[in-house]
């Protein structure tokens, strides 16, 4: 497909800023741009194609199955939408004094108070603008929390080996010493090591629960112990948060602070990639130092704390992703403390449905229940038939659907990670299962015909090595161009 | 099993040979590379650094993985491999023929196993 | 109450008795007693789409939205082409997943490609990424690309002390030392720099200033050479379509918050944190990047590449732990700045500068209000104030208008965009002049 660049034309326009009558007022000449700005010159009709052609080439939710485990790619309910575009929210200025944004306080405020009381936290901040951000923040304020106490020599953050890189990322980026602790055979924390590794110099022990393989870590209450036994808190990564809303809360298992992710759990669209938003949340031990600005009643009313003492600080400019918090809280509104029980239950009732189908065709087998996601392990079937995860999971893409999450988590070989969420009809699911057990049967009989996949795609196996040994990663504009 | 006879070998997969006057070329091994995949990157230390013998001295790019290379002995970096940054893949085609750093003033070394050993080593491993 | 989830009654239990269950309970039984939530959730019952929906714009109206704006300081209203907001909310784009599986993300991969290749232009730059939190976090992230061996960065405190306060906290998490010098008469004077220069591996400084000053940007980056000092500069994108960018005055980074280009005010967020550099130092660019190749029957197709820098593969030992981007913001960027284009993105800002010149001859005219710097300026500008500032904006607002900020020392930071009339910059100087004596 052509670049936009290359669709260009000398003297096209489409759109112009409104004019003003206020005099010229040119630039210094030493500060003028000298170089020319090579921008798209373009028709509004040629612009709006181009996009809608790029459109065609691009998958979401509103496409079809979208199983990526560890996502929780839900259905995004276009009443957010609606929400998002209001002019009483999108024409405020950030800096137009906490009087005249009372309503977008109350928003930040209640979608706070309704954090907490889903997670079992006790104060919120929507600040951080991701997950990663999140986790990043909250480690910050353990360590703040540890030298406060004279515990400064904690430098250590334990993660689990089946973890989200982004949890030994951020420890490592707060400055933290990482230090993996290994999963049983059954898939959950190996509490012996982890008595083993928590001690003087443990700062936390990062988790996620349900865990990345979909299983409940039982122990939990015992992972507790161990850690704040040793002196360090337990982090909870929200990830998997879409597995026990209103079933059980982190707060109530003995995580100190939590982060969730609003496009994950709480509906609002992942946007190709981003924004997200990961507000962080804490019991009062750590309240003080969550990051500032903070929203706080005054009154019959909100005001913004733009300092107070412990506080790390900001992490951003401003609040927080405003928008993407105001979708997530409608969604709540929506849905209430019922219905985002409802929400976890089916998530995790669509997944077993699932995994009870495909368990056959895994190396990797649940002796109970798994929860809103499962890992299928296809070591067995590549060691038999040369077809690997990637190789089914492309095949799946010929079926209709996004493939899973591929190749991790990475303690189990050859994975795929199923998570269907509570958006999607049984047929759809009976769909997506009867593409994976035609590709596992394929893959038995004739295992050549998958190694091309996908083969209806208009674009196969882009070549990676290529573009990460000779990146390229802007248009270079050639003679003919400008 | 590629080993050739004429190199030591390191737990972590790198070989090294020793030249005269306390100088050794290093590179990783025909089982390293093909466990790696595509090799995209290196991202070599400065002539001049200095390791110790375990330090981590380079990393190797695929598109998929990241891989510790690990310096097995103490010294200086005297010089390092420049066709690697436009054809990486050399490490992948000729791994034995592709030194990434060459050392200088070698002091100390880890535990180095010889070909026979490595070999076991490796098919052990590949299990 | 609202639902999306499609099992019904019979649906649930067929499926339940598939995956041999009894009921619901039975999928938690493995949950220990002592955590499990009995009595629900405290939390409101839920409502029907057509009662969220008029609750949130009760909340919406509680807000004020303002006819006349002159408050800049980090987030700016202009023009958005009503093309940019239609097409960037297309569901394929709006809906997706990071395009991981790059066979069925064409389309979105080529949109930030194109978006990536528009930053370099703007910035005079060679490798763009795919975009950070905002300009705030991009700033933290190009002075991490800079931090080789030294342990010091340096900053004037001319930047916007938003920004300054979010380094604070990343540079301590990096283990690295701040060091903001003061400005002279608002402006860097380049000759400061040689003062600071032991230890110093990064200079971050913004183009126009938080001031709304124009800096000598070259010889700035020249003067941070010669001390073997990287330079990153922060950048407000529209400017850049009159002023000289980053690449060419030397500069090494190139960051910015691109709010302005194309995405509503929003009460601070979403942002878009852009980052380029030159060729260089792509590998050491954080976060998603999208690079050109060719896929197996030949056609040029795009993926995200040079991921083995990012945390999914590097871990602890990634070059940063940013994840999730601002790839919808970016899109939407990528849009606005076709719609608009070299020309209009120029006249945009010509327009911005007109008006805040205006502005400014039309508010110093007033006793009291004196221009507080001398120097070349885009569309912001600082004045002294003859009353209480705070309180003489708060008056303001009685009348629709939502006047400078106010900024420590009584003083008043006002912003002109091609948003605002020749009429309501004339009713405004009327207002001052009656209010301030």
């Amino acid at each position: 497909m052509k670049l936009i660049f290359e669709k260009s034309r000398e003297g096209r326009r489409c759109s112009a800023p409104p004019p003003t009558r206020a005099p010229h007022a040119p630039v210094p000449r030493e500060y003028v741009r000298g170089d020319a700005l090579r921008l798209p010159e373009v028709a509004e009709v040629d612009l709006v194609r181009h996009y809608t052609e790029l459109s065609r080439f691009a998958y979401g939710v509103d496409s079809g199955f979208y199983p990526l485990g560890s996502c929780t790619m839900k259905y995004n309910p276009k009443m957010n939408e609606l929400a998002a575009a209001l002019p009483g929210f999108r024409d405020i200025h950030p800096l137009q004094g906490t009087h005249t944004a009372q309503g977008a306080l109350e928003v930040m405020g209640n979608l706070s108070d309704a954090l907490c009381e889903i997670t079992g936290m006790d104060a919120f901040s929507l600040q951080p603008a991701a997950g990663a951000q999140g986790e990043w923040t909250a480690l910050r304020m353990i360590r703040s929390y540890h030298e406060k106490r004279g515990q400064g020599r904690r430098d250590c953050v334990l993660v689990p080996d089946s973890a989200h890189g982004t949890n030994p990322a951020s420890a490592a980026m707060a400055g933290f010493r990482v230090v993996s602790v290994p999963s049983g055979l059954d898939g959950t924390l190996d509490i012996a090591a982890l008595e083993n590794l928590a001690g003087e110099d443990t700062a936390a022990l990062m988790l996620t629960n349900p865990n990345t393989l979909g299983m409940f870590e039982k122990d939990i209450l015992k992972i507790s112990d161990i850690v704040h036994r040793a002196g360090g808190l337990l982090y909870y990564d929200g990830a998997n948060l879409n597995a026990v809303m209103g079933v059980c809360r982190p707060g109530d298992m003995g995580f100190d602070a939590v982060h969730v992710n609003l496009h994950k759990t709480f509906s609002t669209p992942h946007g190709g990639g981003g924004p997200g938003s990961g507000p962080v949340g804490c019991k009062k031990s750590l309240e003080a130092f969550l990051p500032v600005p903070r929203v706080a009643r005054e009154g019959d009313g909100y005001a913004l704390l733009e300092e107070s003492p412990g506080s790390i600080g900001p992490v951003l400019r401003f609040y927080g992703n405003f928008l993407v918090c105001l979708r997530a809280y409608a969604y709540i509104l929506a849905l209430g403390g019922d219905g985002l029980k409802n929400v976890s239950e089916n998530a995790v009732l669509n997944a077993n449905y699932m995994l009870r189908s495909l368990e056959a065709y895994s190396d990797l087998k649940y002796g109970e229940p798994c929860m809103h996601e499962f890992v299928l392990s296809l070591k067995g079937l590549k060691e038999r038939t040369g077809v690997s995860a990637l190789d089914a999971a492309k095949a799946l893409i010929d079926a209709g659907m996004h493939p899973p999450t591929m190749y991790f988590p990475l303690i189990v070989p050859e994975a795929l990670m199923v998570e269907p969420t509570e958006t999607e009809s049984v047929e759809t699911l009976d769909e997506a299962i009867a593409a994976f057990i035609r590709i596992f049967e394929e893959a038995e009989k004739n295992p050549d015909s998958l190694h091309g996949a996908p083969a209806s795609a208009a674009f196969r196996r882009p070549d990676e090595v290529l573009a990460a040994r000779r990146p390229v990663v802007r248009y270079m504009f050639g003679k003919t161009d400008f | 099993m590629n080993v050739p006879k004429n190199l030591m070998y390191t737990k972590t997969h790198e070989w090294i040979e020793f030249k005269e006057d306390n100088v050794a070329l290093i590179g990783i091994t025909d089982f390293a590379q093909s466990e790696l995949g595509d090799i995209v990157f290196v991202n070599l230390p400065n002539e001049g650094e200095e390791f110790a013998a375990g330090d981590i001295v380079a990393d190797i790019e695929s598109v998929k993985a990241a891989s510790d290379m690990f310096i097995p002995v103490t010294g200086t970096i005297s010089a390092v491999n420049g066709a690697l940054a436009d054809q990486p893949e050399l490490i992948n085609q000729k791994p034995y023929d592709t030194w990434i750093i060459e050392v200088s003033g070698i002091e100390d070394k880890v535990e180095l196993m010889t070909p026979e050993e490595y070999d076991k080593f490796a098919r052990a491993e590949a299990k | 109450m609202a639902c999306w989830v499609p099992n019904t009654g019979p649906d649930a239990a067929r499926m339940l008795r598939a995956a041999g269950e009894e009921n619901t309970e039975g999928l938690f039984r493995e949950l220990p007693e002592e955590i499990r939530l009995r009595g629900g959730l405290k939390l409101a019952e839920g409502r029907t789409e057509a009662e969220v929906l008029s609750e949130i714009n009760r909340l919406s109206q509680k807000n004020t939205r303002f006819a006349s704006v002159f408050r800049g300081a980090g987030a700016y209203r202009h023009f958005i082409p009503p093309v940019v907001e239609s097409v960037a909310a297309r569901p394929e784009f709006l809906t997706a997943y990071t395009p991981y599986q790059a066979e069925i993300s064409q389309g979105l991969l080529q949109a930030i490609f194109e978006y990536q290749t528009m930053i370099c232009e703007l910035t005079g730059m060679d490798a763009s990424n795919a975009s950070v939190y905002d300009g705030a976090t991009a700033a933290c992230e190009g002075v991490f690309m800079c931090a080789r061996g030294g342990k010091k960065v340096l900053v004037p405190d001319c930047v916007n002390p938003r920004t300054l306060s979010v380094m604070r906290g990343y540079m301590e998490s990096y283990g690295l030392k701040l060091c903001v010098f003061p400005h002279t008469e608002g402006r860097i004077a380049p000759e400061s720099l040689a003062a600071h220069r032991e230890d110093a591996c990064a200079l971050y400084f913004e183009q126009p200033n938080y001031f709304g000053q124009i800096e000598d940007a070259q010889t700035v980056c020249a003067a941070a050479r010669e001390g073997n000092i990287q330079t990153v500069m922060g950048v407000n994108p529209i400017a850049m379509a009159l002023l000289m960018p980053p690449g060419q005055a030397g500069a090494d980074v190139a960051v910015g918050e691109g709010q302005p280009l194309g995405l509503p005010l929003a009460f601070g967020g979403p942002g878009l944190g852009f980052m380029a550099c030159r060729e260089k130092m792509m590998r050491s660019l954080p976060g998603r990047i999208v690079g050109q190749t060719t896929d197996m029957d030949g056609k040029t197709a795009y993926v995200l590449t040079l991921q083995a820098r990012e945390q999914h593969i590097k871990r602890e030992r990634a070059s940063s732990n940013i994840c999730s981007n601002e790839a919808h913001c970016a899109l939407t960027a990528a849009v606005y700045l076709s719609a608009m284009g070299g020309e209009g993105l120029a006249e945009t800002a010509r327009n911005c500068m007109a008006n805040a010149h205006y502005l400014a001859e039309k508010i110093t005219r007033i006793k009291g209000f004196g221009l507080q710097y001398g120097g070349p300026y885009f569309h912001e500008f600082v004045t002294a104030c003859p009353a209480d500032a705070a309180g003489l904006m708060r008056s303001l607002e009685e009348h629709g208008i939502l006047g400078g900020l106010p900024i420590p020392g009584n003083r008043i930071l006002w912003c002109a965009t091609e948003m605002n009339m020749v009429e309501e910059m004339d009713e405004l100087a009327r207002l001052l002049g009656k209010e301030a004596q």
